[in-house]
């Protein structure tokens, strides 16, 4: 979304200028207020928590609570905090994100310059994959992870490796990049297609071969499209908590899974302090993506509604 | 070119099918490079899809079984959808799905638009504010669900707070009211996603002509007249397309729901997305959840088939 010109009316009386700009204002504190009380929040101590005001600066900002959340925080029955989650959730993401966005890449160049016939019903059928409830999926694909967990025993049995069959890490990088394909397909599609056919053409009659076209030609003027890509697939995956809590437990959880633990699992006294730390942690490497490459961010989200 | 005509090409003469068989693969090649993924997308997503209607019809309980007992599955459901004293856990799934789905759409709409017409008023600031009514988005619905399951708590959260400030009678114990609990799940839902129908709206908003303003403004039209008769009547495929955005997610919802209530007091949140997982993996009755997915997936098709091809069809055009 640039930032052209309003097409609103601008005119209009002070006053009205001034009942606009303090809506906006109140949305405004309305939307930052959950994220200001959490950091707020993570900051304080229990007693000021349970005795005070949600909304009051903390009067000893400390930092316990985060280093609790990060190192020390019970997640189920192990209470070693979120790192390690943290860990799996950064090693889950990255190979799934770069897999998922250069098969997209390359799906997005054949189906719009290398077009064959029914090249339509296979993006459609791609494109409504992005749709679907995961759920109609989830059953099958644990029994299948289930086979795949079969096979790495086996492997690691007879010839002392698993290959990465039945890792949970592993297998949620498989699941997210299959599911992620329709999205990365498309975007790429979409992006492809306004380019010009036509230097791919002149480049044909030159000789050159289908992946020096895509390496030469199509991938240097895609940097807009790959970092919508990314930044989507990162956010998407990060985020992700249904696959996560159905095919990882334990000390495998990604981030999301084991921050629901985290907070879910208090006996006694609940340490929202704690909570609100591990939260934060969770949210932060989404928020700083966003607040780094917001614009991409937006048009990403923006393409993945507007279809086709 | 299929395979076989490729296999067949080995068969001609020697030295121009040297040159043939490279210019078939190059030829192949795109498909080859594509194959990969359209296969398994027929196998994970389609295949899949009809191993779960497949289940949907057999009597799995705890582990699947195989064989086939007809639309049992559906019945219990169909009853259980009648079932309401005391409410069945489906009965409590499907009306908090009217209920959350209807209201999170609705004022999602109505705020995102409305937040779009004022920062379409040439406002000072807009690039700062406009990315704040935006971030939520960016958030996992598990963070959103901890953070306002702390902020809706009578004992800690808003309530105390405002009692801290003077304001005794203040009362706001939805989250732990299973009459009211799906109505925090509407609110946190509505935070997180009427930043993104915002931008849609004001995408749209730019999108329009000047000129037909400037006409209608020339012929005398009050801004609000302006708004209503000309502006939002332009802006209906945005409508309809922020529609389909939030009616997918709204059926889709499920880690806000366990995040914020963890499925409610007695269950009384419950969603068919939550339903669905319990029934699944918890409550050994497989063949009922998969028969739940089903419907799930057939609700989400029934909006975006007709959506999608007609998206489809007008780019063709």
């Amino acid at each position: 979304m640039s930032a052209s010109a309003s097409s609103g009316t601008a005119g209009g009386s002070i006053v009205t200028r001034v009942v606009i700009y303090g809506l906006l204002g109140l949305f405004a504190v309305i939307y930052l207020a959950p994220l200001f009380v959490m950091l707020i929040t993570s900051f304080k101590s229990l007693d000021e928590i349970y005795s005070g005001n949600m909304l009051a600066l903390p009067r000893n900002p400390s930092l316990d609570a985060w280093g609790k959340a990060w190192g020390s925080a019970c997640v189920g029955l192990t209470c070693e905090g979120i790192k390690g989650y943290f860990w799996n959730s950064i090693k889950m993401v990255v190979p799934a994100v770069a897999i998922s966005t250069c098969l997209g890449a390359l799906n997005g160049y054949v189906l719009t310059k290398w077009r064959f016939r029914g090249h339509k019903l296979v993006f459609a059928l791609m494109l409504f994959s992005c749709f679907i409830p995961f759920q109609s999926v989830l059953l099958p694909m644990a029994t299948v992870l289930g086979h795949f967990g079969e096979i790495g025993r086996q492997l690691q049995d007879s010839i002392g490796t698993s290959l990465g069959f039945g890792n949970p890490t592993v297998n949620l990088v498989f699941v997210h990049t299959i599911y992620g394909l329709g999205f990365t397909t498309l975007f790429f599609r979409n992006y492809y297609e306004a380019f010009p056919t036509e230097l791919v053409k002149a480049a044909q009659v030159d000789g050159a071969s289908f992946f020096q076209i895509f390496w030469r030609i199509l991938i240097p003027n895609s940097t807009p499209i790959i970092v919508v890509t990314v930044i989507y697939q990162f956010t998407n995956i990060w985020n992700d908590f249904l696959f996560g809590a159905s095919y990882a437990s334990g000390e495998s959880m990604p981030m999301t899974v084991a921050l629901n633990n985290v907070v879910n699992t208090s006996t006694g006294v609940v340490e929202y302090n704690v909570n609100m730390a591990a939260a934060v942690i969770a949210a932060l490497p989404t928020l700083l993506v966003y607040v780094l490459a917001g614009r991409y961010f937006v048009r990403g989200l923006m393409a993945g509604a507007v279809k086709g | 070119m299929s395979i076989t005509d490729k296999l067949s090409g080995r068969d001609a003469p020697r030295a121009p099918a040297a040159i043939g068989w490279r210019e078939r693969l190059q030829e192949a090649l795109p498909k080859i490079v594509l194959a990969p993924s359209f296969a398994v997308t027929l196998i994970f997503v389609y295949g899949f899809i009809v191993w779960t209607v497949y289940l949907s019809f057999t009597g799995s309980k705890m582990f699947p079984s195989y064989d086939i007992v007809g639309w049992q599955s559906y019945q219990r459901l169909w009853t259980w959808t009648f079932e309401t004293d005391p409410p069945s856990s489906w009965y409590t799934a499907v009306v908090n799905m009217g209920i959350f789905g209807s209201l999170y759409i609705s004022i999602c709409i109505a705020l995102g638009l409305l937040i779009a017409i004022l920062l379409d008023q040439k406002i000072r600031g807009e690039g700062i504010l406009r990315p704040i009514y935006l971030y939520p988005m960016a958030l996992s619905f598990i963070v959103t669900g901890t953070a306002w399951k702390w902020f809706l708590d009578p004992g800690i959260g808003l309530e105390q707070t405002m009692h801290a400030i003077g304001w005794e009678s203040f009362h706001f114990d939805w989250i732990k009211n299973k009459d009211f609990v799906i109505y925090t799940v509407v609110i946190a839902g509505v935070w997180q996603a009427s930043g993104f129908v915002m931008a849609m709206f004001l995408a749209g908003l730019r999108g329009i002509d000047g000129e037909i303003m400037k006409a209608a403004q020339i012929d005398g039209a009050s801004t609000a007249q302006l708004y209503r008769r000309i502006i939002i009547p332009l802006l209906r495929p945005v409508f309809l397309s922020a529609f389909i955005v939030l009616a997918h997610m709204a059926i889709k919802s499920y880690d806000l729901v366990v995040a914020l209530t963890s499925g409610g007091p007695g269950g009384a949140a419950e969603l068919p997305s939550t339903f669905m997982y319990s029934y699944t993996f918890s409550r050994n009755q497989m063949a009922v959840g998969s028969a739940s997915a089903v419907i799930m997936l057939m609700t989400i098709s029934a909006i975006i088939v007709p959506y999608l091809y007609s998206e489809l069809k007008e780019k063709a055009r």
